[in-house]
Parts: structure tokens; C-alpha cells; sequence
């Protein structure tokens, strides 16, 4: 039951983290995308039709990166190069990825997906309590992980970057020191992309293999305010991202013993738990701003 | 620099070419830089020998940060050619330059706050040196030029005159054979200044050339061995700064002369009644990068002006906020105008008990840049001008506000395009007569500037310091928040440092020496001189 609870609080927890950390490599950058929900669905919508096409799971995961990257592709086009304003762009690209993703996904709902399954290591998976927890999920979790230890190193430990922060944090000063800021913020948009999308591919191949139209329902804006809440660093995003997890696996379990509080309420309770977090994570304005990438959202024109 | 050094300015002579005596290292010719229709640079020429200091000399505007960026490769000349060690080259990026063997100290640091020392050195280094080797190497080479440095504080904990260091430090590693300094001692003490000095001249004597820009010509006549001079983009001569004077090289830079600021001495200051009373401010930082301000007090009495000197990033922004009302304090007595608790009012509350504020920041601050100027007048003085600027029920009286506009403009001497244009289409100078003149023609009793001539040419500065000084003989409190040094010299009665949120006593300024008061801005105690060099 315990292990039961902790792999589908894994399960839900995935998701979040790997498109939060997509996001945060991008306003490391100083780029916000508030598209994620929308690169999202797109990833879930084209993961679901090529491995349902091809019968492969893992084409579908690949098309669900590409796609995302992608789509996260026009949205730096548009921001960076024709210098948009980010905001109303990200909110563009969510809205053009929910129609877009509903118009191509329709002759697919109500179809049975492909599923990528759970890994099984001989005698591994086979020990009781730890087993399927550590040896026995999905490969995209194991990835997830890898990921959150990948980014930190990324970010702290490599000169790439490091320039990928002083990007972020002042673009004027590393334009004038010959950084060339808007190419890195290309490639930091587009691996948020692939991140966003391959979490919407988790969404329809591992978590419910099947494809609805929406299907995201909301956990983009969750990894977004995540990316806030772990003050823009990794692996505090996983800490928040299984916290997340926990609310909303938690919640299930209440509705399941019938505590009597409205269903829509306890529904809301991860929604609700971001805001609180928010709230509180605001009030420490030091924590926040020394991790804040300053130039985040700013648009970068260099005078040439 | 004395006070009078823009007096009597006698004939210099003005070469128009300069032979330099060593192997030239770069040669600049006909470069030109055009923004939309401005000419930032009009076919400059200039000439730098191999171990030479060379003074780059102009006003605000002049176009010498337009040249250096060219010449770094952060912009890209329209015309015009540059040669380095004799060969044509085009610079179309900093690393470009930097590979050449360009360095660059720049005017606004280019430094990364939420990054270490060490991170900002490894950031301007194209080689993959770890960060653990950089810091060493930074560490070593900041100890062996007097600079002392901790490679792993973070920028934005760190004074100006150390970020500075960090930008030093960061340019020698490349190891150039020129070296870009843009205003380097605008931010510096003058005990900070002399150090700088000194490593400046142990450069030269191991054969680097340096590129000096300033408009200090005391410390270009001092140290540089050539000069050329620009105006208004242009190049009006060339010329040895050690066979000027400094009122020659001012003329060279303004092309006329300068009126110089007359300050008559007051009498009887201590019986006039204080205008302006702050007792024991003190205020926690607002952000991390921020300072606290402790135990703050001060009299402004009725005739005269009261400087405060220190280095930027010591409280004196939080000051002024809190004196002016956009930070309000917990205690209504800790400032009090005219004998009234001000501490709990807003900027309108102090303003209606005949207070007037002018903020450092012009353009977003002072003034709201999109808009008119007679709307930027009626913005700041809707409230304590009311009956003049506002009929029945409560409508606008255009007529009233615009004869206001165009009489400040008339009486600062406000030059612009167009009747009434909008705030940011005035040049930096102008804008800052405006708005000093906003305030002026209310006729406050309490006046409170922070940095009233930065970035100003020296005309309009001129103008608007005789202003504050004649408001203050009127009978008004004065108080002037400055970085610049001569000014509150030329024009303060008294003047007090602010160091790390500490207020200093304010010296009369018959007792003031520059050295004392550069010694309290690098931290000392009054008294305790001894001290003071291990904190510059």
C-alpha cells in the first residue's frame, strides 16, 4: 500500500519536474515562457499519434521532444528575434498548443495508446517494499531524475553554464564582454521545449495511455509556479515537484475514504497549495532575489 | 581638484596633430558612427603610442564612450579605419578585441551581481580554466597590484571601488597591450583614485598602453603623456596634457568659457533656525543589495547648503528616499520640516509643508519620460499648487500650468525642440534644469537633491548650482546629495560623508580638506586617520 502510494505520487510528480526544469533553464537564461502548457499538450498529442502510428512507445517520446522543441522554436523566433513581448507571447503559444493539439488529436480520442512500461530488473524489482520503487518504474522517472542532476551540474558546475546564468542575469554586460546572448537563449528556449514536450509525452504514453483532448489540464502553470517556488534551482523543483505529487495523490486518497469535503475542492487543493507557497516564498525577498536571473522577461535589442 | 580650477582660463595652444615619439600601437582614422541622425562620432582620429597613457578628454555626450565601444568592438564603425601595430583590422566583436589585445574597464561595470568575483573573471576568459584556477590567479595577480580581492564574495555584496577592482583585475588577466579605462574614478574616493594611479603608472613602465577616459583634468594632467580632446562627436585637438593648464584643457572640452560658481559666506549660522531636522534615522535594507541606514542626524538650517559626500552604494539613496517620503518611517519625529513631524507623510504631505525633492534618476524618477513637460510640472506640483493649477471641480487650468512650463524653461535656460516636448526627448542636461527648476519656482524652504549635475555638461551644471546656492541664500534649507567631489566643495556651506549608513558630523567647509574628507569616505573615524588606509 505505502509503496503503492509512493510510485503513483512518483508518477504524478514526473511531469511537473521534467517540464519545471525545462522552464528553468530557460529563465535562467532570462527568457520567460509562459507557453509550457501549451508545448505541453503538443508533446502529449504527437507522443500519443506517432507511437500509436508506428506502435513504438519510444518513437513517441522522441516525437514528443522534437515537437516540443519545436514549438518552443516559434515562440523564440517570435521573442527573441521580432523581440515580442514574452508574456503575451507565452500566453499565445499555450492557447495556439490547446487548439492546435485538440485539431490534430481528434481522430484519436477514445483510441487505446501505446504504453511505455515499467521497467523489471531480475531479483531487483523482486525485493519487497524498495523494489519496484528504486528498480521497477517507468524509464522517463529514471530520466527525470537524471535530469534534476544533470541541470544542477549544468548550471553550477560548467562554464557553459555558467554563461547561460550571466546571460540571465545581466544581458547588456555579457553582450559587451562578446557573449552572444540571443543565440544562447535560443538554445536554452528550445530545451525547454523538448523538457515541456517529453513531459506531455509522459502524460500519454505512461501516465494515462490514451489521448483527451486537454490533457495537461493545468500542470504547465503548476511547473511554472514550481520553477518560483524552488527559487530557480534544481533540485529544489524536485522537492517541489513530489510535494506537488503528494497533494494531489493525497487528495485521491481523501476522496477515496470519503472524507466529506467537496471532491471540487479537494481537487483544487494543488492549486491552492501553489498560491500559499508563493505567497510565502515572496515574503523571503533575499532568497528570492539572489537566485532571481535579473534580466528575467526583459527583452534584449543589442545597439550595434 | 581646488574649486576655482574653472577660472581664468587663459589660451592653450591647440595642436591639431600630434607626432608621438615611440612605435605607434593603434592608429584610428576618419572613424564614424551614425544613430539614426545623430553623429556620435564624426571621422575621429587618434593616435596611441606603445607605452603611452593617452587621455581621451570630452564633455557628457562628447562621444568618447561611442570610440571606445568601437574600438572594444561592442559597436560597429560606419566608416573609417583602425590599425593596430601598423595592420588594418576590423573589430566586430569584443573577443575580437580581446584577442588583439584590447582590454576594457567599463563606465557602467559589466559585471554579473548575483555571481562571484571569480564567476565574472571566468565569464571575460575564452580558455576553459577552472573556476578554482581563475580565483588563484586572480587573487595572486590582485595582491601583486595593491588591489586586494576575495575571489568567492559575491559582486553584489561588494562597494563600487571594489567591483571596480574585479573589472581591473579581470581586463590584466587577458594580459593586454591596451587597456580601455572609461571613467574609472568617478566612483572612487580619492584615496581609491591614487591607488588606481599608481598601478596605472607601474602598467605603463611595463610597456602597456593605456586609453584614459575622464573629464577630471587634474588626474589627466597629472598622469597622461597625450591627449585628444572631443566635442560634440568631433575631434577639436590634440595636445601634451602636462604643458596645459587645466582651465586651457576645460575650454579645449566646452569650447567656451564656463562661468565660474560664486559662493557668497554666510554669518551667523548657528542662530538660524533649523529648517530641516532628521534625528536618528535608521532604516533596515529594502533588498539584499541594499543598504541600511543607522542612526542618522542632521540639522539644515535656513541659508544654507549642506553637502553629502560618499561613494555611491553607502545609503545615500536610501536617504534620500526616506527624507523624501517614498520610504516612510516608523516614527513620525525622525524628520521633521519646519518644526512639523514628517516622518509618517507621503512625498505630497512633505512637499504641502513647502519641501522639494529632485531624485537622482531622471528619466522614470524625476520625470515621466513619455510625458509633456508641462504634464511632468503638473504631475509633481498638483497638490501644493492647487489653486493655481486647478479650477472648479477639480479640472486642469492648461493656460496656468503651460505659462508655469514655459517660465521654468525661460528662467533655467532649458534648450529643446519644439514648444513642449515630451521629457525624454531632452538631452540629459537640460531635462535636469528642468526639473531642478520645477522645484525652484515654488520656492521651497526645504530643498533636498540627490546627484543635481550627474552626467550634466558643465554650463548647465554651472547654472544649476548657482541656483541652489541663490535658493539657499533666500533663507531655504538646502541639502545636496553628490559623488562628485568639487561640486560640494564649490558649493556647500558644510559638508558630511555617509559611509556604510553612518552619517559623518558635517565640517564646515573653511575647515574641509579634500584628504579628510576622502579619509571618512573610505570609512574612517574623524580623529583617527591612522586607520583609514586598511579600509581604502
Amino acid at each position: 500500500m505505502f509503496e503503492q502510494i509512493i510510485i503513483t505520487i512518483a508518477t504524478a510528480a514526473t511531469p511537473l519536474l521534467i517540464a519545471a526544469l525545462g522552464e528553468l533553464v530557460v529563465e535562467r537564461s532570462g527568457v520567460l515562457n509562459l507557453g509550457v502548457e501549451g508545448m505541453m499538450v503538443m508533446g502529449a498529442v504527437s507522443g500519443f499519434a506517432v507511437a500509436l502510428t508506428t506502435g513504438s512507445p519510444w518513437l513517441g517520446v522522441l516525437a514528443a521532444i522534437v515537437v516540443g522543441a519545436l514549438f518552443s522554436l516559434l515562440f523564440g523566433f517570435l521573442t527573441l528575434t521580432l523581440v515580442t513581448n514574452q508574456v503575451a507571447t507565452g500566453l499565445a503559444l499555450t492557447l495556439l498548443g490547446i487548439g492546435l493539439s485538440g485539431m490534430i488529436g481528434e481522430s484519436f480520442v477514445g483510441q487505446p495508446g501505446v504504453k511505455l512500461g515499467a521497467i523489471y530488473i531480475p531479483y531487483l524489482t523482486d525485493i519487497p517494499l524498495v523494489g519496484r520503487l528504486f528498480f521497477g518504474q517507468d524509464p522517463i522517472f529514471y530520466l527525470s531524475i537524471l535530469l534534476t542532476f544533470g541541470v544542477a551540474w549544468f548550471l553550477f558546475k560548467t562554464r557553459a553554464g555558467l554563461t547561460l546564468r550571466s546571460v540571465g542575469d545581466n544581458h547588456t554586460s555579457a553582450h559587451a564582454l562578446g557573449i552572444n546572448v540571443i543565440g544562447i537563449r535560443y538554445l536554452a528556449v528550445m530545451f525547454g521545449g523538448a523538457c515541456a514536450g517529453l513531459a506531455g509525452g509522459f502524460l500519454s504514453l505512461v501516465y494515462t495511455p490514451q489521448w483527451i483532448e486537454n490533457m495537461s489540464a493545468g500542470r504547465g502553470w503548476i511547473a511554472l509556479a514550481l520553477v518560483v517556488f524552488a527559487s530557480w534551482r534544481p533540485w529544489r523543483v524536485l522537492a517541489g515537484a513530489y510535494l506537488f505529487g503528494a497533494v494531489s495523490i493525497g487528495q485521491l486518497h481523501a476522496q477515496a475514504l470519503g472524507i466529506g469535503i467537496p471532491s471540487q475542492l479537494l481537487s483544487s487543493l494543488p492549486y491552492l497549495a501553489t498560491i500559499v507557497v508563493l505567497v510565502l516564498i515572496s515574503r523571503n525577498r533575499r532568497l528570492t532575489l539572489i537566485n532571481t536571473p535579473a534580466s528575467l522577461g526583459r527583452p534584449f535589442v543589442p545597439d550595434r | 581638484m581646488p574649486a576655482g580650477n574653472r577660472k581664468n582660463i587663459t589660451g592653450g595652444v591647440v595642436q591639431t596633430s600630434l607626432a608621438t615619439s615611440g612605435p605607434t600601437l593603434l592608429e584610428v582614422r576618419g572613424l564614424t558612427k551614425i544613430f539614426g541622425t545623430l553623429k556620435a562620432c564624426d571621422s575621429v582620429d587618434l593616435t596611441i603610442g606603445k607605452g603611452e597613457i593617452h587621455a581621451l578628454l570630452g564633455e557628457n555626450g562628447a562621444g568618447k564612450s561611442t570610440l571606445v565601444k568601437m574600438l572594444f568592438g561592442s559597436l560597429e564603425p560606419y566608416s573609417g579605419e583602425i590599425r593596430w601595430n601598423g595592420e588594418a583590422v576590423r573589430i566586430a566583436s569584443p573577443s575580437i578585441a580581446k584577442k588583439l589585445g584590447i582590454g576594457m574597464v567599463f563606465q557602467h561595470f559589466s559585471l554579473f551581481e548575483a555571481l562571484s568575483a571569480a564567476e565574472n573573471i571566468a565569464l571575460s576568459l575564452d580558455d576553459n580554466t577552472p573556476i578554482g584556477t581563475i580565483a588563484a590567479k586572480a587573487q595572486a595577480l590582485s595582491y601583486s597590484y595593491g588591489l586586494p580581492l576575495d575571489p568567492f564574495s559575491m559582486v553584489g555584496d561588494l562597494s563600487v571601488g571594489e567591483r571596480q577592482r574585479i573589472e581591473i583585475i579581470r581586463c590584466l588577466l587577458q594580459t593586454p597591450d591596451l587597456i580601455i579605462l572609461d571613467e574609472p574614478t568617478s566612483v572612487l574616493t580619492p584615496q581609491e583614485a591614487d591607488k588606481l594611479f599608481e598601478t596605472l603608472e607601474r602598467l605603463r613602465s611595463e610597456g602597456k598602453s593605456i586609453l584614459y577616459i575622464s573629464h577630471r583634468l587634474e588626474e589627466v594632467k597629472r598622469m597622461c603623456d597625450g591627449a585628444t580632446v572631443m566635442r560634440h562627436g568631433k575631434v577639436v585637438g590634440h595636445c601634451d596634457p602636462r604643458e596645459e593648464t587645466a582651465a586651457s584643457l576645460a575650454r579645449m572640452m566646452v569650447g567656451n568659457e564656463v562661468q565660474a560658481v560664486v559662493r557668497d559666506p554666510i554669518e551667523g549660522m548657528d542662530k538660524a533656525e533649523p529648517l530641516l531636522e532628521i534625528r536618528g534615522l535608521s532604516r533596515k535594507p529594502a533588498t539584499p543589495f541594499s543598504t541600511p541606514l543607522r542612526d542618522i542626524s542632521l540639522n539644515v538650517r535656513a541659508g544654507e547648503v549642506i553637502g553629502i559626500a560618499g561613494v555611491a552604494g553607502n545609503g545615500q539613496g536610501e536617504f534620500f528616499e526616506a527624507v523624501s517620503g517614498e520610504a516612510i518611517q516608523d516614527d513620525a519625529g525622525t524628520i521633521r520640516i519646519r518644526g512639523n513631524d514628517a516622518g509618517k507623510l507621503s512625498i505630497t504631505g512633505r512637499r504641502m509643508l513647502g519641501a522639494a525633492f529632485v531624485p537622482e534618476e531622471r528619466l522614470g524618477h524625476g520625470a515621466a519620460p513619455r510625458m509633456k513637460l508641462s504634464e511632468n510640472l503638473f504631475l509633481s506640483r498638483y497638490a501644493t499648487d492647487a489653486k493655481a493649477f486647478l479650477g472648479a471641480g477639480g479640472l486642469v487650468k492648461e493656460g496656468a500650468i503651460d505659462a508655469a512650463t514655459q517660465r521654468i524653461i525661460e528662467e533655467m535656460d532649458v534648450r529643446k525642440s519644439g514648444r513642449d516636448p515630451e521629457a525624454a526627448a531632452l538631452s540629459g542636461g537640460n531635462l535636469q534644469k528642468f526639473i531642478v527648476g520645477r522645484e525652484l519656482d515654488r520656492s521651497p524652504t526645504v530643498m533636498v537633491v540627490n546627484q543635481p549635475t550627474w552626467g550634466v555638461d558643465a554650463g548647465a551644471a554651472a547654472k544649476i548650482r548657482q541656483s541652489l546656492i541663490g535658493l539657499a541664500r533666500s533663507g531655504s534649507a538646502v541639502l545636496i546629495i553628490s559623488q562628485d567631489l568639487d561640486e560640494l566643495f564649490e558649493i556647500s556651506d558644510a559638508i558630511a560623508v555617509m559611509h556604510n549608513g553612518h552619517l559623518s558630523k558635517p565640517l564646515p567647509i573653511a575647515e574641509a580638506t579634500l584628504e579628510q574628507i576622502g579619509l571618512l569616505m573610505g570609512g574612517a573615524e574623524p580623529g583617527h586617520a591612522d586607520h583609514s588606509m586598511e579600509a581604502v
